[in-house]
């Protein structure tokens, strides 16, 4: 199949057979709710598929369903997901395993359309398991994993599964698409460890005094714990079946040997692979660590990438006063463990076009010790 | 009434026109609005420093980038919540909102409800194209049922809002819906709604070509304009034949959306209200800190 990222997204979506569907168009994410009620018109899609007012009653709804024990889809984008974020934590925090899909696009004011991680990387403390696509492939793969993810009993967290407006949600690329069968096979129908039942009365989010709270808060973060383990569980057993991979919590691309390694997400990643092929034909010893999941933030394997190699981030957001976010995370991470150098970039923001140029001249001024720790580039 | 005679100068004197071309479609009702708008602004002769524009997301929402004015493009459906801090901070503003329907009584119906319960002297100016535009046609909570929207290409299926009915329920000072073939009436309603102390609602049912006339087969715009036509009733004919008319007439009648002025009241507006308060209190405060014979006299009063 020859799709964009939406339609390639509402394909994955349809076949993961959620029971309910609540969405609010944004632009660049109407196409994926679009694809989906293409498939209720044509028969193939048989969930309830609801045009809600708000992306806030849009999560609501997924929330209410969920609790009933079904499994449940949304999209969003830029505003929003803002507009959700009291929801995204009230989500996590009940343990729903909500699979949602979130094309990353600028906030405003300043109204732009394109590409910028800001509106996902501030629901980064929500609670909610974030993967960063670069492919439309991935986008396929990773949203019918994200929900064996979500819904195993180790984890019961909401995934959000994140991709660059345009230029993933409205490219096509060739993507494989499996047998229906076999993606029952390997996502079976959910069976909730908790629910809404008569039979068996329990309250989701009654009050609870801080000697249980804090307990709630901890849990949670070992469930992120858990995902870390069974990330790339699953991405084998996919590859397994699917013979596809794109890596665990991140994927290594020429890291041999590589004396800097470039740490980035989504589309700028993607980019990156080309640069670096095109640096080390010119002999520079850069490899790419892109990064798949920013919740849970894989920590161990940076710091072991960063054990024979200094580190150049690129981050498509900011959290202004401070650094790009993920500059900021690395250099927690190797905090008191490695003596790495750390570069950062912050770039391409408002939708800037980050080409393999631009990325291999970020790249060169690092190698070439001319790069301040962080800095701006394209401005 | 100032000097102006022509749409061309009219379009001079308040059009922003670094900002053109604007946005909209061939065909999209929203300019016409616009002109509307401008002609009640020139015939009440309104001081343009003393009036600002507010609105949400929408192709709609667009309009007050293109006037020579204040305006606030706020966030989808917050335009009249941005607004009534508008107002607060200076109340002597008028006030005018430009909002679609899925702005309007969707996303932001909320605030909707409550601005016109508080009776806050603004004017909203709903333009009403039964969808979401500005993204491509999806379903809005005005859409007619059995209308296509991408996101219910099998047909609506959900009850439409009525906004104008909405609103005379929640007690606005004024309610009026028109559509935008009409050459007189949308402009009259405008500068009353302007004048009249409190808050004002003004509905233009209006073409949106491309997202919801294609998609609905309603044909070409000379078609659209006819379907407006058509398809709506003056609210005195239409109450003419609920008591005269016979069945047919009257199930007739039923189908159609009613046009007209749907309210005009006098009614106390909450800014006022709020002043008279304010002044009352301080009175209060004036008397606490003083003699309890000044408590008295003010008691008195
Ligand atoms: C929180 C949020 N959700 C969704 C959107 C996307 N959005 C922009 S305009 C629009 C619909 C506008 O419809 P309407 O108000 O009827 O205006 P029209 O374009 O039809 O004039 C939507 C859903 C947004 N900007 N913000
Ligand atoms: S999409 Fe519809 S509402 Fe928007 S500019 Fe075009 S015709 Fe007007
Ligand atoms: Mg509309």
């Amino acid at each position: 199949m020859i799709d964009t990222g939406n339609y390639i997204a509402a394909k994955a979506a349809v076949m993961a057979k959620p029971d309910v569907v609540a969405a609010y168009p944004i632009t660049p994410q109407t196409t994926v709710v679009e694809g989906i009620a293409n498939y209720l018109e044509k028969g193939e899609f048989t969930g309830e598929y609801i045009c809600v007012e708000s992306e806030h009653s849009a999560m609501s709804a997924c929330i209410g369903a969920s609790a009933m024990g079904v499994r449940t889809f949304t999209a969003t984008s830029s505003h929003g997901l803002l507009l959700m974020h009291e929801m995204l934590h009230w989500a996590a925090l009940a343990r729903l395993p909500i699979v949602m899909c979130n094309i990353n696009r600028v906030i405003g004011p300043g109204w732009n359309i394109w590409a910028d991680e800001n509106d996902s990387i501030s629901q980064r403390d929500t609670g909610w398991i974030q993967f960063y696509c670069s492919s439309n492939q991935e986008i396929f793969d990773t949203i019918i994993q994200s929900y064996k993810l979500a819904e195993n009993e180790k984890v019961l967290l909401p995934v959000m599964i994140n991709y660059n407006a345009f230029i993933l949600s409205h490219t096509s690329m060739p993507v494989d698409i499996p047998d229906q069968r076999e993606i029952d096979e390997f996502l079976p129908k959910f069976k909730p460890k908790w629910n809404l039942d008569i039979n068996n009365p329990v309250t989701f989010g009654n009050i609870i005094g801080p000697e249980y709270y804090i307990k709630v808060r901890k849990a949670m973060q070992d469930a992120h714990k858990n995902a870390k383990k069974l990330i790339p569980e699953i991405a084998r057993e996919w590859k397994k079946k699917f013979g596809r991979f794109h890596g665990d919590l991140l994927e290594k691309y020429r890291c041999d040997d590589a004396e800097y390694i470039l740490l980035a997400m989504g589309a700028i990643a993607a980019e990156s692979k080309v640069a670096v092929d095109e640096m080390q034909r010119k002999g520079l010893k850069i490899g790419l660590a892109r990064i798949r999941t920013f919740r849970p933030f894989p920590k161990e394997s940076i710091l072991q990438l960063s054990e024979n190699a200094d580190l150049i981030v690129i981050d498509r957001n900011i959290s202004v006063g401070s650094e790009g976010v993920l500059f900021n995370e690395v250099k927690a991470a190797l905090y008191h463990k490695s003596d790495a150098r750390v570069n950062g970039f912050i770039t391409g923001l408002g939708g800037r076009d980050v080409t393999y140029k631009d990325i291999e001249s970020m790249c060169r001024k690092t190698v070439e010790g001319k790069a301040n720790e962080c800095e701006w580039y394209g401005i | 009434m100032g000097e102006i005679k022509t749409a061309g100068e009219l379009n001079k004197k308040y059009l922003r026109e670094g900002m053109w071309p604007t946005i909209f479609c061939n065909g999209c009702g929203n300019g016409v609005v616009l002109e509307y708008t401008f002609w009640a602004l020139e015939e009440l002769g309104l001081d343009m420093d003393k009036v600002a524009f507010a609105s949400g997301i929408g192709c709609s929402s667009r309009l007050p980038g293109y006037i020579n004015a204040d305006g606030l493009h706020t966030t989808h459906g917050r335009a009249i919540a941005f607004a009534t801090g508008l107002k607060a901070a200076n109340p002597d503003l008028t006030v005018i909102i430009f909002t679609g329907d899925g702005d309007c009584a969707g996303i932001g119906g909320n605030h909707f409800i409550h601005a016109a319960r508080r009776n806050i002297d603004m004017t909203v100016i709903m333009i009403n194209n039964f969808i979401y535009g500005m993204t491509g046609g999806q379903l809005a909570p005005t859409t007619p049922i059995g209308g296509i929207a991408t996101t219910a290409p099998y047909g609506n299926i959900e009850h439409p809002f009525d906004l104008c009915v909405v609103a005379k329920a929640l007690g606005a000072s004024y309610v009026a819906r028109w559509t935008v073939s009409h050459p007189y009436q949308p402009i009259k309603s405008i500068k009353e709604g302007i004048q009249k102390k409190g808050f004002s609602y003004i509905e233009f049912l209006a073409p949106c070509p491309t997202a919801y006339g294609r998609r609905n087969k309603l044909g070409d715009i000379q078609r659209l304009w006819e379907w407006y036509d058509k398809n709506t009733i003056l609210i005195e004919d239409y109450e003419r034949i609920m008591k005269y008319g016979d069945e047919k007439e009257k199930e007739r009648a039923k189908k159609m959306i009613q046009i007209g002025v749907f309210q005009d009241v006098e009614k106390p507006e909450f800014f006022t209200e709020y002043q008279k308060l304010v002044e009352r209190l301080q009175g209060n405060t004036i008397t606490k800190t003083s003699s309890v014979k000044s408590k008295k006299m003010v008691v008195k009063k």
